[in-house]
């Protein structure tokens, strides 16, 4: 049986506290001997998805719920807002374009989803009109 | 305050060197467009940005890191990066920026190929 380790934070949407967030998820990929460019990915998914959750759930208690399952093998984050909920448009990046710049591949707003999932093995999103969870799974690589 | 940043810049004839340190956020990245911009309105439009103390950049950070880019453009500049990560050389390539500026592993490369 895998010895498994679960830990349960809240942070308040404050400048910043996503770096609260993205400690404790090193600190838990690094005792599972992740390797450094993993527990780097995991830091930028878990910022990116805070700062989501910051910058468009327009929750009223401006908080964020996240919930680290760490096995030997793999890194689970689940991180809630009580916010309003996401649309396709938000998912899909479409609504946070802003202006054009120069090169319409240079997008400049509305990136953090494709990161998250590029860097991460499986990536879910439950949204409703009482608040999302993002879901995310980093397995473990032999070295 | 959970992120100390700093930008150290080094300016030499024809081209300019900005270090920054800490986490790459809205807070620094405002701070690193100021000085780059001050540079570019200066004429200094050969610009090298050394992230090798640059423990995070998330994608607000890169955003600015993009109008860096378009403002050395419209006035013909060149922006090279150096001390990425490979995470965050991923993230760069991902979101097109290494089409529009060099990414090298050490300042001295960095800067002989402005």
């Amino acid at each position: 049986m895998s010895d498994q380790h679960k830990v349960l934070l809240t942070i308040p949407m404050y400048p910043d506290m996503e770096l609260a967030a993205a400690k404790t998820g090193s600190v838990l990929a690094e005792l599972k001997d992740f390797n450094e460019e993993a527990v780097e990915e995991i830091q930028l998914a878990i910022i990116e998805t805070c700062i989501n959750a910051s910058e468009h759930s327009q929750s009223e208690d401006k908080e964020v719920h996240i919930q680290f399952l760490v096995t030997d093998d793999q890194l689970q984050v689940k991180i809630t807002d009580r916010g309003v909920g996401i649309t396709a448009d938000t998912l899909d990046g479409t609504r946070l374009l802003g202006s054009p710049g120069i090169h319409p591949d240079l997008r400049k707003r509305g990136r953090g989803l494709q990161i998250i999932k590029a860097l991460m093995d499986e990536v879910m999103i439950e949204s409703s009109p009482n608040g999302t969870t993002v879901s995310f799974i980093k397995k473990k690589t032999a070295e | 305050m959970l992120n100390k940043f700093d930008i150290q810049i080094r300016e030499a004839q024809e081209h300019a060197v900005i270090e920054t340190t800490g986490y790459l956020n809205d807070a620094l990245g405002e701070q690193l467009s100021e000085k780059a911009q001050e540079l570019i309105q200066g004429g200094c439009v050969q610009l090298v940005i050394n992230l090798e103390k640059t423990t995070l950049i998330n994608s607000i950070g890169i955003s600015i890191l993009i109008e860096i880019i378009e403002s050395l453009e419209e006035r013909e500049g060149t922006l090279n990066f150096c001390g990425l990560s490979p995470t965050q050389e991923r993230t760069f390539r991902m979101m097109a920026i290494a089409k529009y500026a060099g990414i090298f592993p050490d300042e001295e490369s960095a800067v002989a190929n402005l």
